[in-house]
């Protein structure tokens, strides 16, 4: 099976570059699963469900940071969708704009929003490093200029193809398909990618005090290094 | 690549009836105009063109270049794609000065001399527009007209596109007459979306929507470009009469009169 990893910051247009995805795959008869991955809110499977007729779940992370829970469930979901006998589109959360979800041998798609500034790619670090294709999105609405400038950002920041599509047309998707269709299957045993700062820790866990003093861990003060406080 | 020719394969109306025009071929140095009422569908085939529509558009239009398909890195990479669409509602997004983004998009399109070329476009841009563009000036200051007309002169000059596509220019605050002229001395392809009648009818050639479909495609004889001629010659009184007005001048009935006359004279 094919396991697609779509990372990107929310609004980028992850959901819409994937139900274009997701259409013309299907005509092509292959069988889709999907998952979405959350903090505290997503509908998205709903829609997958209802416009496709496909099985799609999603997962909430809740406290945990969405790259750590997603760490932590996609195991369980690659058997889903085994048992589906169906390829796995994973949709994530985007918002830590560092992490990189990307499992090895898995397609990582990262989606861009053209008008996000021209400096984003710059910024992001592992979510665009790490992935396979870069997808940049709303292309409509910014000059051919900066989509340049924005390109060669990308490619100075990790050497990764670079697409550019109108999603809300569907224009631009078919080459995404068509790389996706070219994607090997995924080989047990999964692992990340890279080492992406996924780790959880005890903010990310719920504890709201301010001072490294009340934090266990990896942590840091103003004037030192990092350190390990804990058992 | 050099391109030569560019070509318009008709598709489908919004009611899914067959274009009445099948195919439209233009060359360099052509110019032609899409007209039709707003919601005919003129934003939708320059979006097919620019976009390099293969029927995966709503209008199954096919676009070629050089009787061809296109590249596909025509569409990964826009500093190969041969056309450059200027847009209603593109402005600038981007945080840096006029001087630092022209030197950027240069160094990205290997342009050896920066200074003699952001210097070309500054000229160029500035004989179109109305308030100067300053060079230290953030992008994102400039004024409509300003984004326009550097993005045109950008375009023509750092981008050298050999198919320029222009959305409704005549809304820009652009000075229509003189880009015109401007932009004749390039030899390339312009389409202009356009409900002006000067940039229609100064035109080779123009393409009638209706419906989202394209219904006609007419050659512009000579008679009416000589009428074209006359309309610039209209406009320019309209302009030099708004142009009095929004500097403060007092209109007089007597002295509006003497000037529609002498425009009827001509």
């Amino acid at each position: 099976m094919k396991l697609i990893m779509c990372a990107g910051p929310p609004t980028s247009g992850k959901t819409t570059v994937l139900r274009q995805v997701v259409r013309r795959l299907l005509k092509k008869g292959r069988r889709l699963a999907y998952l979405k991955i959350d903090v505290q809110f997503a509908d998205e499977d709903e829609v997958f469900r209802d416009e496709f007729g496909i099985p799609a779940r999603k997962v909430y992370s809740g406290e945990l940071c969405p790259d750590h829970a997603s760490v932590l469930v996609l195991g369980d979901a690659v058997k889903w969708a085994e048992e589906e006998g169906a390829d796995l589109i994973v949709e994530t959360a985007g918002l830590c704009l560092r992490c990189a979800p990307y499992i090895a041998g898995s397609l990582g798609i990262v989606v861009l929003e053209a008008t996000s500034g021209m400096n984003l790619p710059r910024k992001i670090g592992a979510m665009l490093a790490l992935a396979d294709i870069a997808v940049v999105t709303k292309i409509d609405l910014v000059s051919q200029a900066e989509r340049e400038v924005f390109r060669a950002n990308i490619m100075d920041a990790a050497r990764i193809d670079v697409l550019e599509a109108d999603a809300l047309r569907g224009i631009g998707i078919d080459r995404l398909v068509r790389r996706i269709e070219r994607a090997e299957d995924i080989k047990k045993p999964l692992m990340l990618k890279g080492s992406p700062p996924v780790a959880t820790c005890t903010i990310c866990a719920g504890k709201k005090d301010i001072g490294w003093e009340h934090h266990f861990g990896v942590l840091r003060k103003l004037d030192s290094d990092l350190f390990y406080r804990g058992e | 690549m050099e391109i030569r020719k560019i070509t318009i394969l008709g598709g489908y109306g919004r009611g899914g009836e067959e274009e009445l025009v099948d195919q439209v071929d233009l060359e360099m140095g052509d110019l032609l105009s899409i007209v039709g009422p707003t919601g005919s569908g003129k934003t939708a085939l320059i979006n097919d063109i620019g976009l390099f529509a293969a029927e995966d558009t709503p209008s199954m239009r096919r676009i070629l270049i050089n009787d061809a398909a296109p590249a596909e890195e025509f569409l990964d990479d826009p500093a190969k794609n041969p056309i450059a669409l200027i847009t209603q509602h593109t402005g600038f997004l981007s945080d840096v000065t006029v001087a630092n983004f022209l030197d950027i998009h240069a160094k990205i399109r290997k342009h050896g001399n920066h200074d003699a070329v952001i210097a070309d476009i500054l000229e160029f841009a500035n004989q179109i527009t109305g308030e100067p563009i300053i060079l230290d000036s953030a992008m994102t200051e400039l004024s409509g007209g300003q984004s326009r007309a550097l993005l045109i002169a950008d375009a023509v000059i750092i981008g050298n596109s050999p198919i320029i596509l222009l959305d409704e220019i005549e809304n820009a605050g652009i000075n229509l007459t003189r880009a015109l002229e401007m932009l004749r001395k390039y030899e390339k392809i312009f389409i202009f979306v356009t409900h002006d009648p000067r940039i229609t009818l100064s035109s080779d050639y123009r393409i009638v929507m209706k419906g989202g479909a394209m219904q006609d495609a007419i050659t512009t004889s000579p008679e009416e470009k000589r009428i074209g001629e006359k309309i610039t010659a209209l406009d320019k009184i309209i302009v030099g009469l708004r142009d009095r007005i929004s500097s403060g001048e007092h209109m007089l009935e007597k002295e509006f009169q003497s000037i529609m006359d002498m425009a009827w004279l001509t």
